[in-house]
């Protein structure tokens, strides 16, 4: 096995180190900008960020397929520069699985071991194993053309984890599934993950899912990383309005603030004039609340340093568990209140057209520079 | 859509144009030469048909089966040089930058511009004694013996006395030359068509999982274009089988194919029931290719499992 670890450094070390990778295709086409990460051992990493920015380059790169223009590429302690894709101890779960039509499960997930020359008898326990591993038990004769859109991914997977790579990249790998299915491959994954102890890098550019499955996640934009910080960070703790927007829904006033000592700037965006808050954004700045925050009431709040804004509520979006408000306090977009029903009748109190308060509290606003 | 049957007058002169076109110059000539094939001769131009398997029976001598064989064999190497000539070349414009591509496809087709005769003589021009491949063949020998002589070796003559031009004309191998040079086009392009819609993500994937490139070749690539090889095959083997021009022209007295015996039967020899019996004999041959290469591709499709 050309994979296994026996020289591998510390296990402190990171898996990945990516260093100033950059990616430029044709002349002038920046794919991916200077980017800098590493990847933990045993880590759940995800690259996150809309289409186009550059994540799948970087993945590609990782895997081989894609030389980097300038930067170092890190795996395992390994330079990759002279390493060929088919030498990595990495392996892919491609966005389309690329199961190979001519052969039968069992030959696609023995395909690698076979071409390390294993022992027919040490493939097929092997092959046998992680199929049972993603639950495809039995169904090793069949071919790919008659297994089902989850099954041919899960063959994928199996695929790329039988060699023991010390990191599996996965390329959008749920897109392709309905989205029932895909929930249960979001825990499934994680599950996977938990029980093989491999690092696994994924691209994504669905948010809901990075959240939900990685440790940690980095948000690309244009080439560049924006961020790169443990799901519950990325959310409350948002470094940037890009990130802030990207990343679940978000309210934004734009505006201006000056210092206001000891750490604090005084800012005034929209209906909000000389709000203190902790920060040290000045200038132009953005100030931004997420909607569960934002609390609404039928009367001005009580509470002295609340954030609140009185206006017309626009529209109510009834989701079950929760309804979303939209109130027009005169900024431009109607600011957005995600309620929870937690009691019958919670959202019918408001109606279209009725007055309303939108208030949060000052440590739960977000302050980004523009 | 409409159904047919709703408009009739419509469904009438869609169908009626190419119907007739396809029973007056391709059925009818075609069930006329079948007639022929059962008839004897009888005077200079007239024929009975008196439903004798004579004919058949002729064309299945030795003589007449030697040169089936032969045409076969030409064909099927003429077939073999153009897959493995075709391939690297199918790759090489599969793989190439988007804009080179629809250069080297133009360079592909671009001698079916030309007729099929300016081709072959322009093929002889090449090949013959006083040819462009002799020529540059002996200005290399020129220098060569030159050299040899700066360096004091010109009397030992080791190339020679002097320049031996290679006969390259009129025999069996200026024949297969020719059928390779007008039939390679035919095998390029299924085999582009067929690798150009092979999704990459197969072939990375095989290197993934740590092939080399030629184990992906032969694992991952011939496999999912067989149907294009297949079909390379077939439309190059068929129009091999039956070229009567090349081995006209470019070949000797030896390497003449069923084409040039059927052709003789209908000019020279002036039997047409012979020529008709041959040339049906030649397409029962295509025809038995034709359902061979159906047999293979639906054994392919179905998985290759046993």
């Amino acid at each position: 096995m050309a994979h296994e670890t026996a020289s591998a450094p510390s296990t402190s070390a990171p898996i990945i180190e990516i260093k100033g990778v950059t990616k430029i295709f044709g002349s002038d086409v920046r794919a991916v900008d200077n980017v800098s990460l590493e990847v933990e051992r045993g880590e759940f990493f995800a690259l996150l960020g809309p289409s186009g920015c550059g994540k799948t380059t970087l993945l590609r790169m990782l895997a081989g397929f894609e030389t980097p223009t300038t930067g170092s590429l890190i795996i395992d302690g390994q330079d990759m520069a002279e390493v060929q894709a088919n030498k990595r101890p990495v392996n892919m779960v491609f966005q389309s699985y690329a199961v190979f039509p001519h052969m039968t499960v069992a030959q696609n997930v023995g395909y690698g071991l076979k071409i390390d020359r294993l022992p027919r008898k040490e493939i097929k326990d092997r092959v046998k194993e992680a199929l049972e591993l993603v639950k495809l038990d039995g169904l090793g004769e069949r071919m790919p053309d008659e297994l089902s859109g989850g099954q041919r991914q899960r063959v994928a997977l199996a695929r790329a984890l039988i060699k023991r790579p010390s990191v599996l990249l996965l390329d959008e790998p749920l897109s392709a599934l309905d989205a029932k299915l895909r929930e249960a491959m979001q825990l499934e994954l994680v599950r996977l993950q938990k029980t093989v102890g491999i690092t696994f890098v994924i691209v994504t550019h669905d948010q809901a899912e990075a959240l939900s499955m990685a440790n940690r996640i980095a948000v690309m934009e244009n080439g560049v990383v924006r961020q790169i910080a443990s799901p519950a960070e990325l959310y409350e703790q948002p470094a940037s309005r890009f990130v802030g927007d990207f990343i679940g829904q978000i309210n934004l006033f734009d505006g201006t603030a000056s210092a206001a000592g000891e750490g604090r700037v005084k800012v005034t965006a929209g209906p909000f004039t000389d709000v203190i808050l902790e920060g040290t954004a000045t200038g132009n700045v953005c100030l931004a609340v997420r909607p569960e925050k934002v609390t609404i009431s039928t009367s001005r709040p009580s509470g002295s340093n609340l954030i609140a804004a009185s206006g017309t509520v626009t529209d109510i979006a009834y989701y079950g568990g929760f309804s979303n408000v939209f109130v027009d306090i005169g900024s431009g977009e109607p600011v957005l209140a995600e309620i929870t029903n937690s009691a019958r009748g919670v959202s019918s109190q408001y109606s279209q057209g009725d007055t309303a308060w939108v208030s949060w509290r000052p440590e739960d606003t977000l302050l980004f520079d523009e | 859509m409409d159904h047919w049957r709703k408009s009739v007058g419509a469904f009438w002169a869609a169908f009626l144009p190419p119907t007739f076109w396809l029973v007056a110059f391709f059925l009818a000539p075609l069930s006329l030469i079948w007639l022929f094939s059962f008839g004897v001769k009888s005077g200079i131009t007239d024929i009975d048909i008196v439903w004798t398997f004579q004919q058949y029976a002729r064309a299945l001598e030795p003589l007449y089966l030697g040169i089936f064989g032969k045409s076969i064999w030409m064909a099927t190497i003429t077939t073999a040089i153009c897959l493995i000539v075709a391939f690297p070349v199918a790759i090489g414009i599969v793989f190439a930058p988007p804009k080179a591509r629809m250069w080297l496809l133009l360079l592909v087709i671009l001698p079916f511009w030309t007729n099929l005769l300016i081709r072959t003589y322009a093929l002889i021009a090449v090949l013959r004694t006083r040819g462009h491949v002799n020529f540059t063949l002996e200005w290399i020998w020129d220098k060569a013996d030159w050299a040899l002589v700066l360096v004091g070796l010109g009397d030992l003559h080791l190339l020679g006395q002097k320049f031996e031009p290679l006969q390259m004309l009129y025999n069996n191998t200026a024949v297969i030359i020719g059928l390779v040079y007008v039939a390679l086009p035919f095998m390029v392009l299924p085999l582009y068509a067929a690798l150009d819609r092979l999704d990459r993500s197969y072939i990375e994937a095989s290197l993934d999982l740590g092939a080399g490139h030629i184990r992906t070749f032969w694992s991952i690539v011939t496999p999912l274009a067989l149907p294009g090889i297949a079909s390379g095959i077939v439309i190059t083997f068929i129009p091999t089988l039956g070229s009567y021009l090349t081995p006209d022209l470019l070949g000797g007295t030896d390497s003449q194919m069923i084409a040039n015996v059927i052709e003789r039967q209908f000019k020279s020899a002036n039997d047409w029931p012979f020529g008709a019996a041959l040339s049906f004999l030649l397409m029962y041959a295509t025809f038995f290719g034709l359902a061979l290469r159906a047999v293979l591709v639906r054994r392919e499709s179905m998985g290759g499992r046993p």
